[in-house]
């Protein structure tokens, strides 16, 4: 289990890290530059758009940190409002098999 | 009501911001349920709201990434993923779905793909919406056989069982799949994994809808086993599919957000979902949900093969169906759960 797992997690990462190794998934988009308008906007909204023409990659970077942790934070929201109400959020019955 | 528009910073777009929540809360609770990305389902929401296709995709997988992180998290602490499996099944997947991505890529140049490809998704559709009913009607019938004989049926059965043929393939090395509760060869879920990635790499979609069937017919997952573990493999993908997108500049994340925000909560209620009803409900279910991906995709081919005044007709009803599919479903199992959850709370404090 353990070398299965090493293996894996390494071609995941290596993957998650070098989506430019990706050969087939967005090479159709790659034709087409899209340039954000950063003159409708101030502070946070100048600064983000910004960062979106200037790198890609730090745009990417951000993007792949703020997804999981959004999820996770309204998620766990979810969770304490349930379990709150009384759900039993640790157990299930197995039903078939 | 002004206020109720956001203006998107990348896409320079005005988008109806509570529409995306609801749209996220609809997908993220059938995501949950059925562990699938939907994004046949996000797609045309998305259009409807205004939202450039150019950034459809990748807003659609960023916000998928975060909602199947917190509900395979959920699931894990059920005890519905399989993490080995799903380890295992995704060098067979990110394999199988570079060589189909390349095949249709190879096709391409050939001609007309498009059309045979969406020829083969019906297939493929009705292949797994039979393979749903047929497993339904057997186990049907097995419980009127035992009840005809006297005999009590295993609760635990089920219908279709080609998974016992194909475990009894002993190909070296044999693993043991502790919540799956599977002993086969490494080479069945690889195979399984590389062939439903290679299908989806022809499609162009996620795979949620092929591999969670594939998951409990070929390899023999319960069913909220191929539920949360096909929700880790949504997850990786997801994540690395926003990765590869944003990095082409094709994300709205502000969008992603939004949708993410109503998609977590929505991701959580339908897992929970998972608990109150049982694996054949889910499979019945999921079997409508593929009827319903099914027509859709049909009202498209008839939509580009009729005069184009006739074919917005028929590309507005396949939106419309897939929206209500999207409201009906989501309504069902958030229904469905709160009945549950009344019951099982009422039970405790008797």
């Amino acid at each position: 289990m353990k070398i299965w797992t090493k293996i894996t997690t390494l071609i995941t990462g290596l993957l998650l890290l070098c989506p430019g190794l990706v050969l087939a998934a967005a090479e159709k988009a790659a034709k087409l530059v899209i340039v954000a308008d950063t003159r409708k906007f101030t502070g946070w909204e100048a600064w983000w758009t910004n960062l979106y023409n200037e790198s890609h990659l730090y745009f990417m970077l951000l993007t792949v940190a703020i997804i999981p942790v959004v999820g996770v934070i309204f998620g766990t929201i979810a969770d304490l409002i349930m379990s709150r109400i009384g759900i039993d959020l640790k157990s299930r019955e197995l039903s078939e098999h | 009501m002004d206020w109720l528009y956001v203006l998107m910073p990348i896409a320079g777009v005005e988008i109806f911001w509570p529409g995306l929540i609801i749209l996220g809360v609809g997908v993220g609770v059938i995501g949950g349920f059925f562990g699938m990305g939907g994004a046949w389902m996000v797609t045309p929401g998305l259009n409807i709201l205004g939202f450039p296709m150019a950034f459809a995709i990748g807003t659609d997988i960023a916000h998928m990434a975060g909602k199947s992180l917190i509900a395979t998290m959920r699931h894990g602490k059920f005890g519905n993923v399989d993490y080995k499996l799903g380890l295992i099944m995704l060098i067979g997947t990110v394999i199988g779905f570079e060589v189909g991505a390349q095949m249709v890529m190879w096709l391409e140049r050939l001609g007309k793909v498009e059309v045979y490809v969406r020829y083969l998704y019906l297939v493929l559709l009705a292949l797994i919406a039979w393979m749903v009913f047929a497993d339904v009607a057997k186990k049907k019938k097995k419980e009127r056989e035992a009840t005809a004989a006297g005999k009590e049926i295993d609760p635990l059965a089920t219908g279709i069982e080609w998974h016992k043929t194909l475990h009894k393939l002993k190909i070296p090395p044999m693993v043991h799949f502790k919540e799956a509760q599977v002993y086969c060869t490494a080479w069945l879920p690889i195979m399984v994994s590389f062939l439903t990635g290679w299908l989806a790499g022809i499609l162009g979609i996620g795979g949620g809808l092929i591999r969670m069937p594939a998951l409990i017919y070929f390899v023999g997952c319960p069913t909220h086993v191929a539920v949360g573990t096909d929700l880790f493999e949504v997850m990786i993908s997801g994540l690395y599919g926003a990765a590869t997108y944003t990095f082409k500049g094709r994300t709205e994340l502000v969008a992603a957000i939004i949708m993410l925000v109503g998609a977590s909560i929505g991701a959580q209620v339908g897992t929970v979902a998972t608990k109150y009803i049982k694996g054949y409900g889910i499979r019945i279910a999921f079997g409508l949900a593929v009827i319903g991906c099914f027509l859709s995709i049909v009202l498209k081919l008839i939509a580009k093969a009729v005069p184009a005044s006739q074919g917005a007709i028929f590309d507005g009803a396949a939106t419309v169906l897939v929206l209500g599919l999207v409201a009906a479903m989501s309504l069902y199992i958030f229904v469905k759960m709160l009945a549950g959850a009344k019951q099982e709370i009422a039970s405790k404090k008797r």
